[in-house]
């Protein structure tokens, strides 16, 4: 299938959907309307709700607050993350007695700290990043602590005989396959970001797309859920797009990240 | 050559090596018995045996990456304890560093030995091109063809100036001609200053046509050294022409009279091995 084609196809099922929805929110089938508006709003009135919200320009602080928190719990995450995982990779006695309490910590269902979070912290920006770094770390830190473990003993023992000591062991060796275990989980670590951030607005904030949309629910204004669940997706999928960009800048050297000259 | 005191000016020199494993509780597992070896400064030693016959193993106690359970092993007179600073070691597997271009991996050696990272690297230009990749200096490992990064290996390991190479199997996963083109490359490198060599291989004609003695190792477990032979062609060799010398052939038919057995017998073991895991 050519470019074109791919696209044209992919256009094809969006206006297939929303030529759907239309309808049947719309048009009465056999004297009844299928899709009640009430429950399902229908695009039109969507698509005006995003269009006010970008007109009036309210929305930008929503963005900006929920890009903020995502933004913060991803670079406190992960700084911690490869800073533990690496120092637990290096010291197994250390990671042998964490074990069960990191398996634990880890098997929580996260959403169930944002009320503590929101009581330690307040309502503000740091409840959310508290959330979204309990969920960033541990994708790091695992990562960061298989990278460091799973260096190939080839490569380990060749920069033995090629003379490296202990440190230059770490900077020119696990340093490197640690960071790229983390590179290749950027795309989890980021999106579990924004998933903390959101979760975080929606159980109790005054700002945030998290906000926004649990505001919408609270007066039964579907048409404002929808649009905030599309802000929503088109916010991720430009961060997404962002991460790409820069994952193929970081791991040029790995085989499946660049497709050149194979 | 089994004098005690000659071991003293020996580049290598293995006196009753044994390497031993534990591989279970109460169990050891001897890969390599009462191993005596020595490879004079200068001299090119092939070592060839059966698959699985600890070849790697005395290897990796001459790098000093395995200590032996008893014996001892001297570099140039020295008893080793720890790694073997004067050996440069090319691996049978991949060891290039993956997220390093051909140059920096080329260069690393100078820099970790405190030398500036410009001169490190225009050094490592100077290897690249040397060994046939000085256009490739920029790109990564994956980027390369196997061939390829054996020579960034060679550079690698060639540009620390070792007194000693040690080569497991270097062109092993290699095809057939470019394992020719890589051991002409090999001994072109080696012509210009004759190091220590102890090259290991399970192929017999590549042993013979490289080095200057072939050793033969029986089938493990507890494998030991069963022959040494004197290689009597003279240098400089073209390996593609040294397999239609008469004198290879004789020295080829002679060696593999007794390797044959040997390989017979390791295959056999590895086979029971299979079938009953």
């Amino acid at each position: 299938m050519t470019r074109p084609v791919l696209l044209l196809c992919q256009v094809l099922v969006a206006v297939v959907v929303i030529g759907l929805w239309h309808l049947l929110t719309t048009v009465p089938v056999l004297g009844r309307i299928l899709l009640p508006p009430f429950f399902f709003s229908n695009p039109w009135d969507v698509g005006s709700q995003i269009y006010s919200w970008f007109a009036s320009g309210i929305i930008w602080k929503h963005l900006g607050i929920t890009l903020l928190e995502s933004v913060l719990a991803f670079v406190i995450g992960s700084t911690l993350g490869v800073l533990i995982g690496f120092w637990f990779a290096r010291q197994p006695r250390l990671a042998a007695i964490f074990d069960p309490y990191v398996k634990m910590a880890n098997a929580l269902p996260r959403v169930v700290l944002a009320p503590i979070f929101a009581l330690w912290l307040g309502l503000g920006i740091w409840s959310k990043v508290a959330l979204g770094v309990t969920l960033v770390f541990f994708i790091v830190f695992f990562n960061v602590y298989q990278g460091v473990k799973e260096v190939s003993p080839t490569v380990l023992a060749n920069g033995r005989m090629l003379g490296m000591s202990e440190r230059q062991l770490m900077r020119h060796v696990f340093w490197p396959s640690a960071l790229s275990w983390m590179f290749s989980s950027l795309h989890t670590a980021v999106g579990f970001a924004v998933v903390g951030a959101v979760v975080g607005e929606y159980l109790g904030s005054a700002a945030g797309l998290g906000y926004v949309i649990q505001q919408a629910e609270g007066t039964f204004d579907v048409a404002g859920v929808f649009a905030g669940m599309f802000v929503l997706s088109a916010f991720v999928i430009v961060i997404d797009i962002f991460v790409s960009i820069v994952e193929k800048r970081l791991l040029v050297w790995k085989p499946d990240a660049s497709n050149s000259r194979h | 050559m089994q004098a005690g005191e000659a071991a003293t000016s020996m580049a290598v020199a293995l006196d009753d090596a044994t390497v031993a494993f534990g591989i279970a509780e109460n169990r050891v597992y001897t890969a390599v018995e009462q191993a005596t070896l020595r490879v004079a400064d200068g001299e090119f030693v092939a070592i060839v045996g059966p698959t699985g016959c600890g070849k790697s193993t005395l290897l990796n106690v001459a790098a000093g990456l395995l200590a032996p359970a008893s014996g001892a092993v001297r570099i140039f007179g020295q008893s080793l304890g720890g790694l073997n600073a004067q050996a440069g070691y090319l691996f049978q597997a991949d060891a290039l560093f993956p997220w390093k271009t051909a140059l920096d991996n080329v260069a690393i050696g100078l820099e970790i030995a405190g030398v500036t990272r410009d001169e490190a690297r225009a050094r490592a230009q100077e290897w690249l091109t040397s060994v046939g990749l000085g256009a490739f200096a920029g790109r990564y490992p994956h980027m390369l063809s196997g061939g390829q990064r054996k020579r960034v290996g060679l550079a690698q390991v060639l540009i620390r100036n070792p007194k000693i190479l040690l080569m497991d199997e270097p062109f092993g996963p290699l095809d057939a001609q470019t394992r020719q083109i890589m051991g002409n490359l090999l001994l072109d490198l080696w012509t210009k200053d004759r190091k220590a060599v102890l090259f290991v291989t399970h192929d017999l004609e590549e042993a013979i046509a490289l080095a200057d003695r072939v050793v033969i190792m029986s089938a493990g477990p507890g494998s030991r050294i069963i022959g040494d032979w004197k290689v009597p062609l003279s240098r400089p060799r073209d390996i593609f022409e040294v397999r239609l010398d008469k004198e290879f052939h004789a020295l080829h038919r002679e060696i593999w009279s007794v390797l044959k057995d040997e390989v017979m017998k390791g295959y056999a073991q590895s086979a029971g091995m299979g079938a009953v895991s």
